[in-house]
């Protein structure tokens, strides 16, 4: 069972490096064109202290932005379940919002917010805003009506209703946007540091790529595309943490 | 047995209705109109009564289980429970509601559902022992940390009649509870349901149906008729009890049912 569950996908990844490998060796692909896995491997050891030194900005910009997109996300979303009249006011704004593209906003951001921090966490944060805040508002509509009726006989207060309720059916909602967002926000934090920045995994790609170092180019890839599964997997523990039941509507 | 005599203390004089309906009827506002679901309904039920509202679909059955439990206001006419209005009433906690579909709580487990009503009330710590003590009497101790997915339809709603009792309700009501069961549970949960209603002394106003269930369960069945929905016919079940399954096969049951299927019968041909 175990062997199945973890040897296969080991064989299908290893399978690919190792050709991967021969491909390169075989025909002479220059290294600055394609380097191999073996070259990448070694650059992620030499290198390692110039990632290092940069994979902790963005995991706390990434982070970061999580937490204030999402954090206000849901914030908006509870709002919008208690107000109709706010939900009509202000869903065309948040949809707005999303029509405007992520590298088109970047710019603005860093002229507005200069080259710190704040420009790479409001772009990590608005790219995983929207997909959180329609998810929630869906995770606290989807309530079956004869909840709300067993509610009403019990003579439940709003707040009851809702902490009893609407909060507890729309976590399995919530956590799926926020799988979503793991990856979206560390996306977001590279890109924000292509405008603008001075350190971070974006930095590196483009002095890695502006120098041809391009096994440095793939290691700080593979990096990035690590620190958003490491990510992702961090949600899915806390999501087997608080949703230990079996969800009745199952979120899509 | 202890929760026998649960739920007889309350309000009124003692020969006051359980439930009084008198001249109710209900219209909704739709898009396309006002439709009427129900007019003209009256009945009064006696304290521990079993009376049953038989009707098809359509026939505003649920609606006036509805109305008597304040989840809908009627637009015409007048409802007490327990010598009061149905708002007085649902607040002070006189009834309790069960659902066709449970309506359990997926994140709480079976002792926790069942403690919800006292929850939302205010005081859960110390029901704690009378929660179990109604989990014992629907055949469900053991199951206290039981999620309700892995509980068997039957099993639910078992769980979700312990949560209508445990506010200890003068009147129970419920809509179509068994609806959903296949014939075997069915048939069990009546039996259960009968040996719960003899445990509790409660008021049972229950919706269904299937006529023999109305016959098994009831003092008495109202057959409502459709659009809009009116009482069409009151029979009194003239069977001794306690009521076993062995009744279903006697002359007089089949009489109860045949009177019904008949004035059902009547009901489903086009008018």
């Amino acid at each position: 069972m175990m062997a199945r569950r973890y040897a296969l996908p080991a064989a299908g990844i290893l399978t690919l490096l190792l050709a991967w490998e021969l491909y390169i060796r075989v025909f002479n692909v220059p290294h600055y064109l394609v380097p191999a896995p073996s070259l990448i491997g070694r650059t992620l050891v030499e290198e390692w202290p110039t990632i290092q030194r940069n994979v902790g900005r963005t995991l706390v910009e990434a982070v970061g932005g999580f937490l204030l997109g999402n954090g206000f996300a849901v914030a908006l979303a509870i709002w919008f379940v208690h107000s109709p009249a706010v939900q009509r006011t202000l869903y065309p704004v948040a949809v707005a919002i999303r029509t405007v593209h992520i590298i088109a906003i970047a710019p603005i951001l860093v002229l507005l917010l200069g080259n710190g921090y704040a420009p790479k966490v409001v772009i990590a944060a608005l790219i995983s805003f929207f997909p959180t805040l329609v998810n929630m508002v869906r995770g606290l509509e989807a309530v079956e009506p004869s909840a709300l009726e067993l509610m009403r006989v019990l003579s439940a207060n709003r707040r009851q209703v809702f902490f009893k309720l609407r909060l507890p059916s729309s976590l399995p909602f919530l956590f799926s946007a926020l799988k979503i967002a793991t990856a979206s926000c560390v996306i977001g934090a590279i890109v924000a540091e292509w405008v603008g920045a001075d350190t971070g995994l974006g930095y590196l790609i483009i002095v890695a790529t502006f120098e041809f170092r391009t096994g440095l180019l793939y290691a700080t890839t593979a990096v990035g595309s690590f620190l958003a599964l490491a990510f992702f997997l961090a949600v899915v523990v806390l999501e087997k943490v608080v949703v230990r039941w079996k969800p009745e509507t199952l979120p899509p | 047995m202890s929760t026998a005599g649960r739920g007889v203390s309350g309000a009124g004089a003692p020969d006051a209705a359980a439930i009084l309906v008198e001249g109710v009827g209900m219209t909704f506002s739709t898009p396309s109109g006002p439709v009427q679901a129900l007019t003209g309904a009256s009945l009064a039920i006696k304290p521990r009564e079993f009376v049953s509202l038989l009707g098809p679909s359509g026939c505003g059955k649920s609606t006036l289980l509805r109305l008597v439990a304040d989840i809908l206001a009627p637009t015409e006419g007048r409802i007490e429970v327990g010598g009061e209005p149905p708002g007085v009433a649902r607040r002070r906690r006189v009834f309790g509601f069960v659902f066709q579909d449970s309506t359990l709580l997926p994140w709480r487990s079976t002792l926790q559902n069942v403690l919800l009503p006292l929850e939302i009330g205010g005081h859960a710590r110390r029901d704690r022992a009378e929660a179990l003590d109604l989990l014992e009497l629907v055949g469900l101790r053991g199951f206290e940390a039981a999620y309700p997915w892995q509980l068997s339809g039957g099993m639910r709603q078992r769980v979700a009649i312990a949560r209508a009792l445990v506010t200890r309700p003068q009147v129970l009501l419920m809509d179509e509870p068994f609806g959903a069961l296949d014939e075997i549970t069915r048939e069990n949960m009546n039996q259960e349901l009968l040996r719960i209603w003899q445990a509790t002394g409660t008021t049972i106003l229950f919706v269904t149906h299937s006529s023999p269930e109305a016959v098994f369960l009831s003092d008495r069945v109202l057959v409502l008729g459709a659009r809009p929905g009116r009482v069409k016919l009151e029979l009194p079940i003239a069977l001794s009890r306690p009521r076993d399954p062995a009744v279903k096969e006697t002359v007089e049951f089949a009489r109860h049912t045949a009177a019904l299927r008949r004035a059902l019968a009547g009901e489903a041909r086009p008018e």
